[in-house]
């Protein structure tokens, strides 16, 4: 199991009618590892979660969920979701409502009591979910992907709509299920902190995966600049901006930008100007960067070709 | 498979006592019930059978037109309001076919009907049978009502969600339902009618008509309890047709519709993409 990935992906083609929705997708996720799916509105990430989840039929290629056929018994056994816009029904208290679900996925009624407890929803469990937030709606949703351990888990949008600390909790649960062997998959808009917490990005452009690595890898690649800013010492920008060139930002500062092989390079002659400078910076591009850079949108947002 | 089933029935009856339909459904089955049975109390002596045979034959009558209403109001929602608040796809993700959903569903908007009828129809009858007398054959006659109407319900339980997995959006499926009613219990018999008037005693009334009745849930259904009891055939007027018929068309036709219509619901079901 450690050997073939939980989720594998393989020229996965989805056509409504004329219209290719997504193109040639090759994609695997292991065992416990945590990928984010990236990519604007309609750019295919939500169709490639239905497709998984066997919600809808594939036009072309393959998928193997735990080494099942999506929307088998076997698949959805193995899968948890949560969709983007998780909808319970209003009259139906937290915890009848997870048990519904714990006993379509075949656990006993009893697992519920433990994993409310896990989302911090142990105290309203017993009240009905019109009367909830949409932080305590979301971590219900969360917690019915904790439903019987499943081997894959898609999360759409999980933080959308949330306040940072849910959002840093509800991430904590999601670190704890990758932990426990899960492969996550999680569709997110949210690129700053997908940035910390996950192991690996994919970026959909137009039902094209654009780019499928590590953080690390995925910066190397794109060769962005990275920006240096320096702070002068006695409100001396000119003498610095003389020097080594780059651009005033105000009376005291310079920004520089340079490739990351020349980065050493800059660093040793900011250093060689010794007093003159007081603090550098140092601002490697950020995912958004990257992503502008992968989706085809140049620093403005427009795109790009 | 029964776990799931019972499983999604268990949370549906849930949802239905705090939406109070099973209320809803009880009283307005009581109300019309007793109303019914009390205004109708006039015709006992002129035709020499006892108040309860009267009051079945009024809440025969009575259950056509509400059996269904009731059914189709109850299960209009049960897949497209779930596809729209976006529920649908999540519980399908789950390992339940849409098949044992579809059950699940049905098992609980059933026993709520059954329910409302039992009670609606049972108190209606003591009242009638403390009255102004019962015998055995009225109080059979009360049992074929509930049971008969149970079957009514089912059928159009089952017609309700076809028309729920079709219409796409729960107001459309609503409209649908509306519709449904207004054909097979208004439109129908009002098409046969005009049917048999022109036909003027020929053969379409004499041997196509009654068949024609039996293809329809609920005219099926006034057949099996008009055919059965002779006290509410007379009180209800409907011998003719009945008795062109063998016994078993209408109970049979009455026992297919309920799994026509979920055949039917699975299939449309089958093609909803949420």
């Amino acid at each position: 199991m450690t050997d073939s990935p939980a989720l594998a992906l393989d020229g996965v083609v989805k056509r409504y009618g004329r219209a290719e929705v997504l193109t040639g997708i090759n994609l695997a996720v292991k065992s416990g590892e945590r990928l984010a799916l990236l990519g604007h509105n309609g750019a295919g990430k939500s169709t490639l979660m239905k497709l998984v989840l066997g919600l809808t039929a594939l036009s072309a290629g393959k998928i193997a969920v735990a080494g099942a056929a999506p929307g088998s018994a076997a698949a959805r056994q193995a899968s948890a979701y949560l969709p983007e816009a998780v909808s319970f029904h209003r009259l139906l208290t937290g915890r009848e409502q997870l048990r519904l679900f714990a006993r379509l996925a075949g656990e006993t009624p009893r697992a519920v009591e433990p994993l409310l407890e896990r989302v911090g929803l142990g105290e309203a469990a017993g009240r009905r979910i019109g009367t909830w937030s949409k932080g305590m709606r979301q971590r219900l949703g969360l917690a019915q992907v904790l439903l019987g351990r499943p081997q894959v888990a898609l999360l759409d949008e999980p933080t959308s709509g949330l306040d940072p600390i849910s959002r840093h909790e509800l991430y904590a649960i999601i670190d704890e299920i990758a932990a426990r062997g899960t492969a996550v998959v999680i569709a997110s808009h949210a690129l700053t902190e997908v940035e910390a917490q996950t192991d690996r990005i994919a970026i959909l452009r137009q039902g094209r995966l654009v780019a499928d690595s590590t953080l690390a890898a995925l910066r190397a690649r794109a060769g962005l600049p990275i920006r240096l800013r320096l702070t002068a010492q006695r409100d001396d920008a000119a003498e610095i901006h003389a020097q080594l060139g780059g651009e005033r930002v105000n009376g005291t500062a310079v920004e520089l930008r340079c490739r990351p092989d020349e980065k050493m390079d800059r660093l040793a002659r900011i250093a060689a100007l010794g007093g003159l400078v007081a603090d550098v910076e140092v601002t490697p591009p950020s995912l958004e960067d990257l992503y502008r850079h992968y989706s085809g949108l140049d620093a403005s947002g427009e795109k790009r070709r | 498979m029964i776990a799931r089933i019972l499983a999604v029935a268990a949370a549906e009856f849930a949802l239905a006592r705090r939406n109070r339909w099973v209320l809803m459904a009880t009283v307005i089955m009581t109300r019309f019930a007793l109303a019914l049975t009390f205004a109708g109390a006039a015709p006992t002596g002129a035709l020499g059978v006892d108040l309860l045979t009267v009051s079945v034959a009024s809440m025969t009558t009575l259950s056509v037109y509400l059996a269904p209403l009731l059914a189709l109001m109850m299960a209009f929602e049960a897949i497209a309001g779930e596809a729209e608040r976006g529920g649908l796809a999540l519980l399908l993700t789950y390992p339940v076919s849409r098949g044992e959903l579809l059950l699940g569903k049905f098992a609980a908007q059933l026993a709520i009907l059954a329910f409302a009828f039992a009670i609606g129809f049972g108190a209606a009858g003591a009242a009638a049978a403390l009255a102004g007398g019962a015998g055995t054959e009225s109080l059979i006659a009360l049992a074929r009502l509930i049971g008969t109407s149970v079957l009514l319900g089912a059928s159009f339980l089952a017609l309700g969600y076809a028309v729920s997995a079709i219409a796409g959006s729960a107001t459309a499926a609503a409209g649908l339902a509306a519709g449904l009613w207004l054909v097979f219990v208004v439109l129908y018999d009002l098409g046969l009618l005009g049917a048999v008037v022109l036909d003027d005693g020929g053969t379409f009334t004499r041997s196509v008509f009654p068949w024609l009745l039996t293809v329809n849930p609920a005219d099926a259904f006034r057949l099996w309890n008009v055919a059965a009891a002779d006290g509410v055939a007379l009180a209800t007027g409907m011998t003719g047709a009945a008795n062109a018929l063998p016994a078993w068309a209408a109970p049979a036709a009455l026992l297919l519709w309920p799994l026509l219509a979920l055949g039917l619901a699975r299939f449309a079901f089958g093609r909803v993409e949420p």
